[in-house]
């Protein structure tokens, strides 16, 4: 395998397992956010055992989170030296920014949330919450800026030629406010919110089914089932801005995510179906002109494949199959929560057992939607790495060879395995042993930071 | 915006008080997982564990925003040295991953065999890394092979001489005595008295290789002191290093720990100031054609990139520095038994 496949496949791959944990953060540190605001509102401890119990699972996520980021970091210099010298006057500047204003602010948070609980005011916890809930979204802020740049840059002028043209800034917000920003952003930290609730409604209906836990579990079903909604709701509709965007900003990225190949003809809606790239048409289940209608109306037309040169085409099969995954997905994701928000009013879901069952194997639907999206986005790009500027292929460093990056990629593969096959026995066992009950804290452990029987400012809270 | 201030030459500085802050910072990190080894009981390594527990990634993100500032400003750099380091780096890179999981899981299981392996993990890594920092600031110390294309020209065996090796050793040795005196301050009781044994102990190590060091650079780079034998008042600074070290052995005798973790602190920043100073104004120095160096003018970014990352950093530091003060103050005072994360 060549230098460029390998590179590709490293970034891919440490990519998707860093982007396990930080939409988590995101999500879970807003659903935090809530909880401890409940508790100092009403001065009810149950919510503060909540808090607690989720604060625990956060400082995981957030661990693997930070050290599989780094990685990422790095990787732009270590396998990307030529992208890294021609982005750097734009990339580097939101990157530094990702780090004045997100990273410090989390982690230097985070210490105060997980190790804190005994040192200082409950009121103090919840600001350091709040600033740590800020922090994970600011980082999504500035990536996500880095990448709407990529996908469509402004802002800028090139500067130089042949191998020595580079990007310079020359109007930081149109950079930073460049067409596809604000659609991306949000499309992003929403499908964030909805990863981090749909954790807390999955472990609360595994309670609820096991009978466990019942007054938190229950609790914490209302409040993500709720979230969940409001986010779903909200995500149908930005991914659909997102649609639109693309089909302005990007003609052969919605092309490939269509499978539309005849510009004259509407555009095409399949729900499910594979490309036929050889013959440049979609089999499955379409429904003709419904794409277009979405569009704006039944004469909406966009560029079709054909219409793209050979040389400038992403791949449109994979592209077609994460969209339709992602958008499949999302949309029975949001029946779900529907359906389940439904009962939750109507008093009849903590009975359902059938339905309980659906929420807790849902916390996995999320992450797919966000890989799906992901690949979709990053593939529909190709083949440049910063669209109609320079090509993925002359982004490489040159100095390091294939030998190299196989090496390093296998090195990523047996260390994410094992890391995520960790991850999962240690998240699984922080939920069997679940939130302490109610009799907590009158009898503390050693592992447990708050385990403090005579903790003078628990009372301030209930006042 | 800025009118002609030197904002190249002050970018230059905020890389090297980044990396310094850095070195400061989770140099205090690394070397309690050095020190690991030589903990007795389980719930010594635990109390050692706690003590960095709450600021180790805070630490490790000046890395992150070091790295972060370094592609802004200077993107040729960074794209020449970490391409050029690939391997060294990716190392660098599984020995981050360790040591945040190992801190992170290792206390979730009881098994000796779990803990074990996570605290060698631990260790291990710790030592890798400051060995690695060594090696690659030698290297830049002594100059890279750099090609026309601005790019690295050597390999990885390249990386390793006499020089790199000794500053590696003295990095170790460096931190070893850094994380030392952080753990005096922050244990009580019999591990207390440990750590400060301990802590005589790598004073003594940090010594012999300083003392190496110093020989070895004015054998194999004497130029790093070009500019003292220009400008002789800036003798001031490896002045202010000396005294700062010797003052260290003096501090602790006296039971005087958190005075000597400042004097440790200002020797590293001594130590990274003189490596800035013999440098300037490259940022690579190119061996053996130094008319390829990468230098702040022909390695850096634009105008407008550099006055918009001042305004930012104008505006984002004062808050990073005031909530890190305050959460270092929240942590202040020994690790309580009672309260353990890990």
């Amino acid at each position: 395998m060549n230098v460029e496949i390998l590179a590709r496949l490293q970034f891919a791959f440490t990519t998707f397992f860093h982007y396990i944990f930080p939409p988590i953060s995101i999500g879970l540190g807003l659903m935090l956010v809530v909880m401890e605001g409940a508790w100092l509102r009403t001065g009810n401890e149950m919510y503060k055992r909540m808090a607690h119990f989720w604060v625990k699972v956060f400082a995981l996520v957030f661990g693997i989170g930070v050290a599989s980021g780094i990685v990422l970091e790095f990787e732009f210099g270590t396998n990307w030296a030529t992208y890294s010298r021609y982005v750097g006057d734009i990339f580097g500047s939101a990157l530094a920014a990702e780090g004045v204003f997100a990273f410090f602010l989390e982690s230097g948070f985070l210490a105060i949330l997980v190790f804190g609980w005994h040192k200082v005011t409950p009121k103090w916890h919840f600001f350091s919450t709040c600033m740590v809930a800020l922090g994970s979204t600011f980082s999504a802020v500035w990536i996500v800026v880095a990448n709407s740049w990529m996908q469509t840059p402004a802002g800028f002028k090139i500067v130089g030629e042949g191998t020595t043209a580079r990007a310079e800034i020359t109007d930081f917000w149109a950079m930073v406010f460049n067409p596809s920003t604000v659609d991306r952003l949000s499309h992003t930290v929403v499908g964030a919110w909805i990863t981090g609730a749909m954790l807390v409604v999955s472990v609360s209906a595994y309670y609820v089914l096991k009978n466990r836990h019942l007054d938190i579990a229950k609790a914490g079903l209302k409040m993500g089932l709720v979230f969940a909604l409001v986010s779903c709701g909200l995500q149908i509709w930005l991914g659909h801005q997102s649609a639109i965007g693309v089909a302005k900003n990007q003609p052969s990225k919605f092309a490939a995510m269509e499978g539309h190949y005849d510009s004259d003809k509407p555009i095409d809606l399949t729900v499910l179906g594979a490309v036929d790239e050889q013959n440049g048409r979609v089999s499955g289940l379409t429904l003709p002109g419904l794409g277009s209608t979405l569009m704006g109306g039944p004469d909406v037309r966009a560029t079709g494949l054909t219409d793209i040169p050979a040389r400038d085409r992403p791949p449109v099969q994979l592209t077609f199959q994460m969209y339709h995954l992602m958008v499949f997905l999302g949309v029975a994701l949001t029946l779900l929560v529907v359906v389940a928000n439904v009962l939750l009013a109507t008093g009849k879901l903590w009975t359902n057992r059938a339905v309980l069952g659906m929420l807790v194997g849902a916390v996995v639907v999320p992450h797919v939607c966000n890989q799906a999206g992901w690949i979709g986005a990053e593939v529909g790009r190709q083949p440049w790495i910063v669209f109609n500027l320079l090509r993925t292929s002359d982004a490489l460093s040159k100095v390091v060879t294939a030998e190299h990056v196989l090496a390093s990629l296998v090195m990523f593969i047996v260390l994410y395995a094992l890391l995520g096959a960790l991850f999962v026995y240690l998240l699984n066992k922080r939920i069997q042993e679940g939130p302490e009950d109610a009799t907590w804290p009158e009898n503390p452990t050693l592992d447990d930071p708050t385990g403090s029987v005579k903790e003078p400012l628990l009372s301030e809270a209930k006042r | 915006m800025f009118g002609s201030l030197d904002l190249a030459t002050i970018w230059f500085l905020i890389v090297g008080v980044l990396l310094t802050g850095y070195a400061i910072l989770d140099g205090f990190d690394l070397g309690v997982g050095m020190l690991l080894p030589f903990t007795k009981t389980d719930q010594d390594r635990r109390l050692m564990l706690n003590s960095i527990g709450p600021v180790w990634d805070g630490n490790e993100v000046w890395l992150l925003v070091g790295g972060g500032a370094l592609f802004a400003a200077f993107p040729d750099v960074y794209a020449t040295v970490f391409s050029g380091f690939y391997i060294p780096f990716m190392l660098l890179l599984a020995c981050l991953i360790f040591r945040a999981v190992a801190i992170e899981f290792r206390s979730k299981e009881p098994g000796a065999w779990w803990r074990n392996f996570w605290d060698w993990s631990f260790s291990i890594a710790s030592y890798l890394i400051a060995l690695l920092m060594g090696v690659a600031l030698s290297n830049i110390a002594m100059g890279l092979p750099l090609r026309p294309d601005k790019e690295y020209g050597g390999g990885f065996w390249n990386l390793f001489h006499p020089h790199s090796l000794v500053l590696g050793l003295t990095t170790i040795a460096l931190f070893m005595m850094h994380g030392s005196i952080y753990a005096v301050m922050k244990t009580d009781g019999e591990l207390n008295t440990a750590m400060r044994r301990l802590s005589k102990s790598a004073m003594i190590f940090f010594g012999v290789t300083y003392g190496l060091l110093t020989i070895v650079t004015m054998v194999f780079a004497p130029h790093m002191a070009d500019k003292i034998r220009e400008l002789p008042w800036l003798f001031v600074l490896p002045l202010i290093g000396f005294l700062a070290i010797a003052n260290v052995p003096r501090e602790m005798t006296r039971n005087r720990e958190g005075a000597a973790f400042v004097s440790s602190s200002v020797a590293i920043g001594t130590l990274l100031g003189l490596f800035g100073l013999g440098i300037y104004p490259n940022l690579v120095p190119s061996m053996p054609n130094p008319e390829l160096s990468l230098t702040i003018r022909n390695a850096v970014a634009s105008q407008k990139t550099l006055e918009t990352m001042t305004v930012i950093a104008v505006i984002g530091v004062p808050f990073v520095l005031a909530y890190t003060i305050a959460i270092y103050r929240v942590f202040r005072g020994k690790v309580d038994p009672a309260h353990m994360h890990y």
